[in-house]
């Protein structure tokens, strides 16, 4: 039973790492985009394809928090009084990023613009780098079972900073696909050629932090090593490969296609992780069994799951393919 | 830690996180609460607009629907982000709380968050879907908005009701076992409070929106838009506000038996006895109510019917969990101020429905305009007033007889950073939503353009791409 309350939670931080993701990435490539006449025409496809789609997205933020503070409450204690400053700082990030996305849209004069779309791009890098240093902190142990651990080396260590920086480039890289995808459909072969180089930069960026993680964790996170090297290998080699794929196939496949590939090696690799991690939560210390809420909580929290399933799912769907098929209009 | 708030902590053992905490927790939730009326609230009289719009071919009404979605879509997005923002806050300023009994606390957030994700992804549908979708099913994809902006509402509350009356769970070793999720959802403070508080934000949408078109109608645009904005909006608040007043006397009674400590700050009553007297104003010093005015056994016939009805007053709670003077008063007279709201806005109402009845129109009386102009920032003082009942009056308890509140905060990090920082960016994005508001409307203000056609930076994809957007450097 708690362990598929943490499968549960954990297919939330998937998919918010996928999702969320890609709109964070999003922003990166808006604050890349350069000056406001040559970054105009991605700026605007950035728009369009995030507009209506951000806030659903970002739901799975709130999902991840209240599956985690109800299924397993110390654990979220503990990581809450010890990771404070980066998870303070991330959602600061996300009301500037969140009220800057909403606000530009209203606004017209081009230094107005360029203040709020500052706000919303800067902070779509800030956010997912400090999730990811939070990530790197719980995954390193480095989170202690009753809480209040050191409130800088949780989060200023090799595997945070790693996890950060891969964050922020996994991010762009999923965008960069997505938005190559949404340019194809549109036939809009200039952005589709723009986005393209920019997925394949990121794609071979990606791979080389990868490669040196793979030799910081052995230095600094030896557990997080050896699971990731043995139980969640087949994960980890999935994750290359489709990414390898997504890069290869870039001008040829339907969208559709190259957005699947780019889902299935962001969720594999988180995946991997999580399996790496099993069947603790935090570090060797704090079991997932240990932290569990009763019972009778889990269940309820099952429920709830069920719900989503039946009611979220199908609406998600029907809005995503609205927006594919281009009935929803910014 | 310093040196000088760890001896400071050790004095008193009250951690020095406790202040900021406090009025962080109170600053965001304070902001927070006037955006989620049009979340939950402002989608329902848009939609009554569209639903007209369709069934009469009226344009007027299509007009104000479409305007009224966007302006709620820009609110939305904030109130979504400084909600996420409530929801870290939870685990960073109150680790003790959400630690302890999140097994049975977090089950309503868990239903909120199904709530959530609904209300956003149908919020863009119609948001986005005005364009390319047909009429009919355009409006519908409205409808699961209002829905689960009912349910939402319930759901946190819900979590908000078991602080005031915990219920649904026992704790052995220090830990929640044994959790009734059902009772936990549906606790004694449940019904009373949603019920306020979902009434709530349709009187400050409806007020806020009405207010909006009055005083457009007192400028001197007194045309058909304008006042059907207004009749819309203000049919739906002066409909909702007895029912208001009535669930507020039941959520006062309720109070009354099951939290007499709160009851005695909210009547602001020193010594239990019976024939106690209504107090309006006045505040606490030393132990003495000042300064108020008394009508004679009022509170008691109001709880109880009777003027032999016993009161319990501040002295019945021990001296280690008794709310301080100044609080107190901050309780009773926030409570005057919204009861004092609900009443002055009955009396609108009442105005409202006699013109209406007796010409069928909708009243246009420069008094009235101006009334009604302010009766939206009314509707918002008795929000937060409310809120500020129901916190303030609960403390020192964060969950009533179970957890103080000093031993819920944190105890590490300097909050007070977080805190100027959180008001910093607040003050900021609240002026900013100001702003943005206040440009959409001069927009739909100019003669030719209509605003709907705003987009940011460049052209616009095909059919319309030769239209430029706005005046790029
Ligand atoms: C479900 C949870 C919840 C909900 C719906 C609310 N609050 Fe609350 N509030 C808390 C959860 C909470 C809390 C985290 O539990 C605090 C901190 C300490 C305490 O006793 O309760 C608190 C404290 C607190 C305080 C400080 C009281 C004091 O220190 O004397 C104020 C003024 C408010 N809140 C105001 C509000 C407002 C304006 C709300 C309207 C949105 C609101 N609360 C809803
Ligand atoms: C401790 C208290 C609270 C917490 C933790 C909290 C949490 C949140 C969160 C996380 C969101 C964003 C969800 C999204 O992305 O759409 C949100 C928005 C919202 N909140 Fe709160 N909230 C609190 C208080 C309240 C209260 C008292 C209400 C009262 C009815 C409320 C009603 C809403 C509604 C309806 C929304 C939807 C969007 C909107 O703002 O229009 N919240 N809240
Ligand atoms: C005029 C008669 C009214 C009475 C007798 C009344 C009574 C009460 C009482 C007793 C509480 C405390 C509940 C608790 O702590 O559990 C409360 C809370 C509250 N009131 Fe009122 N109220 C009235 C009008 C209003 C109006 C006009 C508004 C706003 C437009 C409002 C908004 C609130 C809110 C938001 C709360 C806090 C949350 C909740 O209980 O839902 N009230 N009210």
């Amino acid at each position: 039973m708690s362990t598929f309350a943490a499968v549960v939670l954990f297919a939330g931080v998937v998919a918010y790492a996928v999702l969320g993701g890609a709109d964070f990435g999003a922003g990166f490539w808006d604050l890349t985009a350069g000056g406001a006449e040559r970054g105009r025409r991605p700026r605007h496809l950035v728009d369009e394809s995030l507009a209506p789609v951000w806030e659903a997205n970002h739901v799975w933020l709130i999902f991840c928090l209240v599956m985690m503070w109800t299924a397993f409450p110390t654990a979220f204690a503990a990581i809450m009084t010890t990771l404070y400053v980066p998870l303070g700082l991330t959602a600061l990030g996300i009301v500037m990023r969140g009220s800057g996305f909403a606000f530009r849209k209203v606004v017209v004069q081009t230094d107005q613009q360029r203040v709020v779309g500052a706000a919303f791009a800067l902070s779509s890098i800030v956010s997912p780098f400090f999730l990811g240093t939070v990530a790197g902190g719980i995954a390193s142990g480095r989170v202690p079972t009753r809480g209040y651990g050191d409130p800088v080396t949780s989060w200023l260590n090799p595997t945070s900073v790693l996890g950060g920086v891969l964050a922020i480039l996994t991010c762009a890289f999923t965008a960069a696909v997505f938005l190559t995808a949404e340019a194809r459909r549109r036939d809009d072969d200039e952005l589709e050629r723009y986005f393209r180089r920019r997925a394949q930069v990121t794609a071979v960026v990606t791979g080389v932090v990868a490669l040196v993680g793979i030799a910081v964790l052995h230095a600094d996170a030896p557990r997080l090593f050896d699971g990731l090297l043995s139980r969640g290998l087949p994960l980890v080699i999935l994750s290359g490969a489709c990414g390898l794929l997504a890069l290869l196939l870039l001008s040829r496949a339907a969208p559709r296609l190259l957005q699947g590939l780019a889902v299935a090696a962001v969720a594999s690799v988180v995946v991997g992780w999580g399996v790496a991690q099993y069947p603790y939560l935090l570090g060797t210390h704090l079991s997932i069994q240990v932290a569990a809420a009763p019972t009778s909580t889990l269940w309820s929290l099952t429920l709830v799951a069920a719900a989503a399933l039946i009611l979220v799912v199908p609406s998600l769907a029907l809005l995503f393919s609205l927006q594919q098929r281009g009935r929803l209009e910014a | 830690m310093t040196l000088a708030s760890l001896a400071a902590a050790g004095a008193s053992s009250v951690p020095s996180q406790l202040l900021p905490a406090r009025e962080q927790m109170a600053f965001t939730l304070g902001f927070h609460i006037i955006l989620v009326p049009f979340g939950v609230a402002f989608t329902f009289l848009m939609l009554i607009a569209n639903y007209r719009g369709i069934r009469r071919q009226d344009a007027d009404a299509m007009l104000l629907a479409r305007r009224w979605s966007q302006v709620a879509g820009v609110l939305f997005a904030v109130g979504a982000v400084s909600g996420t923002v409530l929801s870290f806050e939870l685990g960073l300023l109150w680790p003790g709380l959400m630690g302890r009994f999140g097994a049975a606390y977090g089950i309503p957030f868990a239903v909120e968050g199904l709530f959530f994700f609904l209300e956003a992804i149908f919020v863009s549908i119609y948001l986005y879907g005005w364009k390319r979708m047909a009429p009919w099913p355009h409006f519908w994809s409205g409808v699961p908005v209002v829905l689960s902006g009912i349910g939402g509402t319930s759901s946190v509350v819900a979590a908000n009701g078991w602080m005031n009356q915990p219920g649904g769970f026992q704790v052995r070793g220090g830990r929640v076992v044994a959790v009734e999720p059902l009772r936990v959802f549906f606790n004694a403070a449940f019904w009373f409070e949603a019920l306020h508080m979902l009434l709530a934000a349709y009187m400050v949408a409806g007020f806020m929106v009405a207010g909006v078109y009055a005083a457009g109608l007192l400028r001197g645009r007194r045309d058909r838009y304008h006042r059907l904005g207004l009749a819309i909006a203000f049919t739906v608040a002066a409909v909702v506000t007895p029912v208001q007043i009535f669930v507020g006397d039941v959520a006062a009674r309720e109070v009354f038996h099951r939290e007499p400590a709160k009851f005695a700050a909210i009547e602001m009553l020193p010594h239990t006895s019976t024939h106690v007297p209504e107090t309006l104003g006045g505040v606490l010093i030393d132990g003495t109510v000042r300064y108020g005015i008394d009508i004679p056994s009022g509170a008691s016939l109001l709880s109880g019917f009777s003027p032999d009805t016993k009161i319990y007053g501040l002295d019945v709670i021990p001296a280690p969990v008794r709310p301080p003077d100044d609080l107190v008063t901050t309780v009773h007279l926030a409570f005057d101020v919204m009861v004092g709201i609900g009443f002055a806005l009955l009396a609108l109402a009442l105005w409202f429905a006699v013109v209406w009845w007796r010409r069928r129109a909708v009243p246009e009386n420069r008094w009235f305009l101006a009334c009604t102009a302010v009766s939206g920032v009314l509707t918002v003082v008795a929000l937060e007033a409310g809120w500020v009942v129901t916190e303030v009056g609960r403390q020192p308890w964060t969950v009533v007889g179970r957890l103080l509140t000093r031993d819920a905060v944190t105890t590490t990090g300097n909050l007070w950073l977080f805190f100027g920082a959180t008001v910093l960016l607040y003050v900021v994005v609240g002026a900013a939503t100001v702003y943005v508001l206040r440009l959409m409307r001069r927009h739909w203000q100019q003669p030719e353009g209509n605003g709907e056609e705003d987009v940011p930076y460049g052209p616009r994809t095909r059919q319309d791409a030769a239209v430029p957007a706005g005046d790029a450097a």
